[in-house]
């Protein structure tokens, strides 16, 4: 197994597509480096693209934020600004394992990995965040709910690779949330996570909203229904049954050691109408 | 198989070695410098045993290759005390008996030290979250708890 850590993304594309799908990237590691000690992965190049400066950076950008691919959860826990606008993205990367582990681990690699348990991605669905890819044909963008395909397999091609996440101008008088079930509060794998974006009128109706869903399908989901139970409502108890119901109602989980089908589909409901309530704290709060 | 050459600083000393491309840092450590102090516990990132700082960052070394050590200052449990002086947390440790088989206890100094070095007066509560990562499976965590706060405390001149 042969080790680059290219410069440029450039670099990093024509090392990739010269590789004959035998080359992972690595970001953080915190995945990759398991799948090699098990004999999962066996690669026969890794491609660090952490010497790759705009994999690195968190860069302000149309007023929303380009965060590159390498960049590790613990620089993105501790980017104030960014906390401030999307607090929900930062509640799902807190989420990532240990501090250890966010110290390494990026949220361009949660994304990739592509485990519909994923803390990292249910948020991004909700914020409308999209995937920032580059190949050897170019460069294009996809929504973060298209991108992965199921359990390990994402819409990235030969030679592909992700450049960066992108997350829209936060609206005014919006909030976003995650939340997740786990039996521990800390080290433990979502059984079920939720995540709210909502977007308030200066009376307090909520005018556009988005929920995404993990650990509850093959991959996290958008749940079109579930943000249309809140549109156009103040967000109030009945508002909040709806959401709850329309969340279990797209729930197509499995039952594993970490909860039965039955489990998810109630709880996914419960988190879906808590990461609400937080999330419309949030855009009262933040104005 | 060609060897990747890494330079690196190690405790403040410059150190060089050879590895291969699935190598870990942990096992370059351990193996290649002989610095024994870094534990292999799980191997998988879920134990915290073998935490090191990179370049200010707490990582877990089972989870970083050694080839990607390549330019950083490492600190490991062997750079902790200052010749025969131990640094108050490792004196706390062993005040508060935080400690039993001592397998976890260079991980979970390193923690430590990386959480006062961020916090210097850190709750409770802030302490467990932080060493959520390291486990410990003799003492049950309150001896260890009491040892970073008491340390925490004379550190901050209190």
């Amino acid at each position: 197994m042969r080790y680059e850590a290219p410069k440029t993304l450039e670099q990093a594309i024509a090392l990739l597509s010269g590789a004959n799908g035998q080359a992972r990237v690595l970001a953080g590691g915190t995945d990759v480096l398991i799948q090699l000690r098990s004999g999962r992965a066996d690669p026969q190049l890794l491609v660090d693209i952490k010497a790759i400066p705009e994999m690195r950076a968190v860069v302000a950008d149309s007023g929303g934020y380009r965060i590159g691919a390498a960049v590790t959860c613990m620089e993105l826990i501790e980017n104030e600004v960014f906390a401030r606008d999307w607090p929900g993205v930062v509640d799902g990367v807190k989420l990532i394992g240990s501090v250890q582990v966010k110290g390494r681990a990026t949220l361009g690699g949660n994304l990739c990995n592509a485990s519909p348990a994923a803390d990292g991605v249910p948020a991004l669905i909700a914020a409308g965040a999209l995937v920032c890819i580059a190949g050897p044909l170019g460069r294009r963008e996809a929504p973060v709910e298209d991108f992965v395909l199921g359990p390990g397999r994402t819409s990235l091609g030969n030679g592909e690779l992700v450049a960066a996440i992108q997350l829209p101008r936060r609206a005014p008088h919006s909030g976003d949330a995650y939340l997740r079930f786990t039996p521990r509060t800390e080290m433990d794998i979502a059984v079920v996570g939720a995540a709210v974006y909502l977007t308030l009128d200066g009376k307090g109706v909520c005018r556009s909203a988005r929920v995404g869903l993990g650990a509850v399908a093959a991959r996290a989901l958008l749940v079109p229904a579930a943000a249309a139970a809140l549109i156009g409502t103040t967000v109030d108890e009945a508002a909040l049954e709806r959401l709850a119901a329309a969340a279990s109602a797209a729930c197509r989980p499995i039952d594993d050691k970490r909860g039965t089908k039955q489990f998810r589909v109630k709880v996914a409901g419960v988190m879906a109408r808590r990461a609400a309530a937080i999330a419309i704290e949030r855009a009262r709060r933040q104005g | 198989m060609s060897r990747n050459h890494v330079s690196a600083t190690v405790n403040g000393d410059q150190v060089e070695f050879l590895c291969e491309t699935g190598q870990t840092l942990l096992e370059a450590l351990r193996d290649e410098l002989r610095l024994t102090g870094t534990k292999e516990g799980c191997g998988t990132g879920d134990c915290g045993a073998c935490s090191v700082i990179v370049d200010g960052r707490l990582v877990c070394a089972c989870l970083m290759l050694a080839v990607e050590a390549e330019g950083k200052a490492i600190q490991t449990i062997e750079g902790m005390a200052t010749g025969e002086t131990l640094h108050p947390l490792q004196r706390k440790f062993i005040e508060h008996a935080a400690l039993q088989c001592g397998i976890c206890t260079p991980g979970i100094l390193i923690a430590a030290r990386s959480l006062l070095e961020r916090n210097p007066n850190p709750t409770e509560d802030e302490v467990r979250y932080w060493l959520a990562g390291n486990l410990c499976r003799c003492t049950g965590y309150h001896k260890i708890v009491d040892a970073v706060l008491d340390a925490a405390r004379e550190m901050r001149g209190g």
